[in-house]
């Protein structure tokens, strides 16, 4: 497929640890190969480009947590074709979303010594919820092999193999032992989207829901079978409630056993 | 198989010459697999030697749990089936189909030619015979035959093991699949375990069964030694964990297909496809088409898929079986009927794998149950 120009990536960061762009600069080999096939115009992470929009192609990290986030991503819309959101933050409102259970005046008058000068949402909140996404990447942080594979699909057109059905499915492809089963761990892989590679598991421990929830994900059954392992409501609301506690289905589930 | 030169006695192996069967297998160049323990369940993988055994080994089962125990024997055989199944070889979870090897001048097709091993099977269980006599009747004896399985199981060695044990899941003998091995074998083994012995009762299934016997010190068995291995399968068959009524059971679920009841199995159920993985006859697998990222080669794999996903009734418009509810009801359903009406058998062989593994302990044999009252009103 001989391409007169090259597609534009640009790569943006709201509020995030930086670990998904990390995904990207971590894929080291395969990167040359980005490199060759799309003109990095915006990546401020990795290089010096800061190439005009617009871009064919927009991966955006971090949630919405202030009020110039609120505009950035209005501006990153207008400019990108395509915008895929890349790990939680973006996807669920990260870690950080842990504020929108408490008040977050509370939080900066406690932590910042000149309060005045923060200015901050009351809220860390998806992308989805400003502007049209066209693919939502899970994880905390992507798998680097997904993140090829979407950038692949959207570069040829086609739609991404990331599958969204449960965590078990590749745990069992993989011949991996279920912890649940054979050891009493708690898991939350039944609840949990595909596309880590069921990588806890494969170390025996429980999933962690780092990638949030599947497609259609039984959260109450889950957390009575949970209960039934020996788990208390209070470690049922932290399992809920990491990286992804802003997700709907980990939200509701979370709400429902805080006393 | 049955062919009438076969010796039809049935022979005795010392468990010290069982590690002789095993080399002769290794030396006649077969790949040979079967169970051995990893992660606190007995899996099946390569064996070097019969040490690689679960030696010792038994295992509790129930709904949803899975316990390795030690027993106070040194018995080669006495768990129950594990999480996996021997379609794991057959029919593997994750297999290339073809790439596309011009690198973007036009689309050459290359298909996968995996150099497949010749298996050998060690310790297949009755209900496992069944489970891949099935899985034969899908993919080979149609008018398409599956080109991966078939290059797998041609050459296929079998030595199958008759249950001493059976599961706390378990239910074969209600579905006539065990506790004994009756076909599908090329040499059947009965473990017996005496105060100052151990030894197997062997049955030869075939002519290479026989072959393969006799590279290795064996008796013919005696009276006693028959009635023993016999006792040790009747015991089994009386010490099933669960029990399947399959009487009318096709009329019933197709009778039923408006029961309240699935509405209450759907609010268990995870939808998280575990109960079709485990289980050793359910066959149903997706493709991904894969490019790289200058589109100049691309490639099919195929992999295990369930029809708890929702893609997998995706069409045009969205998923056929959005709901959790038609999602166990087309699981059970196609198991228990409809398969009857596709394929002239269940699809169930009672290994009581899905029910053991089901993270929150649905049970086939219970939901059956459950139609059943319901049917009744009670
Ligand atoms: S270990 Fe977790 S992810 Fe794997 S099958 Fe068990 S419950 Fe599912
Ligand atoms: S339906 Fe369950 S019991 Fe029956 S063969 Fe499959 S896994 Fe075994
Ligand atoms: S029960 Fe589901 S996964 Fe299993 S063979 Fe039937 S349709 Fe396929
Ligand atoms: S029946 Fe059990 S194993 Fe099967 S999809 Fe439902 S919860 Fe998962």
């Amino acid at each position: 497929m001989a391409q007169a120009r090259k597609p534009k990536l640009a790569v943006w960061k709201f509020a995030s640890c930086d670990g998904c762009q990390l995904s990207l600069l971590n894929c080291e080999d395969e990167l040359l190969a980005v490199a060759g096939h799309i003109d990095i115009a915006y990546f401020p992470e990795a290089s010096r480009a800061m190439a005009k929009g617009p871009y064919d192609l927009s991966l955006v990290e971090g949630s919405v947590t202030t009020p110039h986030d609120v505009e950035l991503i209005q501006r990153v819309r207008r400019v990108s074709k395509y915008l895929v959101t890349i790990g939680a933050c973006a996807t669920a409102g990260g870690i950080q979303a842990l504020r929108n259970f408490k008040d977050v005046q509370e939080f900066v008058s406690i932590v910042y010594a000149m309060p005045e000068y923060i200015e901050t949402l009351a809220t860390s909140t998806p992308i989805a919820d400003h502007v049209r996404v066209d693919f939502e990447l899970r994880g905390c942080p992507i798998n680097k092999e997904q993140l090829l594979e979407v950038i692949s699909a959207f570069l040829h057109g086609r739609k991404p193999n990331v599958p969204p059905h449960s965590v078990c499915i590749e745990c069992k492809r993989r011949g991996i032992v279920c912890v649940m089963v054979a050891h009493g761990t708690p898991c939350l892989g039944p609840v949990t989207q595909a596309g880590c590679g069921a990588i806890c598991p494969a170390y025996h421990r429980g999933c962690y829901g780092c990638f949030g929830p599947q497609e259609t994900p039984n959260t109450d059954s889950l957390s009575k079978w949970w209960s039934h392992l020996g788990v208390k409501d209070q470690d049922l609301v932290r399992a809920f409630r990491t990286f992804n506690a802003w997700a709907e289905a980990f939200r509701e589930e979370s709400i429902a056993h805080e006393k | 198989m049955g062919s009438s030169s076969l010796d039809t006695e049935l022979a005795v192996l010392e468990r010290d010459h069982l590690q002789l069967l095993l080399d002769i297998l290794g030396k006649r160049g077969y790949r040979v697999v079967g169970p051995t323990v990893r992660d606190r369940a007995v899996v099946y993988d390569d064996l070097a030697s019969v040490t690689d055994l679960p030696v010792g080994w038994t295992d509790e089962q129930d709904g949803g749990i899975y316990r390795l125990k030690r027993r106070n024997d040194g018995a080669l055989f006495g768990y129950a089936v594990g999480p996996d199944s021997w379609k794991k070889f057959l029919h593997p979870p994750v297999v290339r189909l073809w790439r596309d090897k011009t690198g973007g001048n036009g689309f050459q097709l290359v298909e996968e030619d995996e150099g497949v091993p010749r298996f050998a099977f060690i310790g297949v269980r009755p209900c496992e015979l069944h489970a891949i006599a099935i899985q034969d009747k899908v993919l080979l004896n149609g008018k398409y035959r599956d080109p991966s399985y078939e290059a797998r199981r041609q050459g296929l060695f079998v030595l199958a093991l008759n249950c001493g044990h059976a599961g706390g899941t378990c239910f074969c003998a209600s579905m006539n699949t065990g506790p004994k091995a009756t076909f599908g074998f090329d040499l059947a083994l009965t473990e017996v375990l005496e105060a100052d012995r151990h030894y197997f009762v062997v049955e030869i299934g075939t002519e290479l069964g026989a072959e393969i016997l006799r590279e290795v010190p064996h008796k013919a068995a005696s009276q006693a030694e028959k009635a023993t291995a016999e006792g040790i399968v009747a015991k089994t068959a009386g010490q099933m964990g669960r029990r399947m009524y399959t009487t009318g059971i096709k009329d019933l679920l197709y009778r039923n297909y408006e029961s309240p009841h699935w509405s209450d199995v759907a609010k268990l159920c995870l939808t998280c496809g575990n109960c079709t993985m485990v289980c050793p006859t359910c066959f149903c697998t997706t493709v991904e088409d894969v490019t790289d990222l200058a589109g100049e080669h691309a490639e099919r794999w195929r992999k295990w898929d369930s029809c708890f996903t929702m893609d997998f009734s995706y069409i045009h418009g969205g998923s056929v079986r959005a709901s959790p509810m038609a999602r166990y009801r087309q699981w059970m359903t196609h198991k228990l009927a409809t398969w009857i009406d596709q394929f002239g058998t269940s699809g169930c062989v009672g290994c009581g794998r899905c029910i053991t593994w089901c993270p929150v302990a649905i049970d086939i044999t219970e939901e059956v149950n459950a139609i059943r009252r319901s049917e009744r009103g009670s």
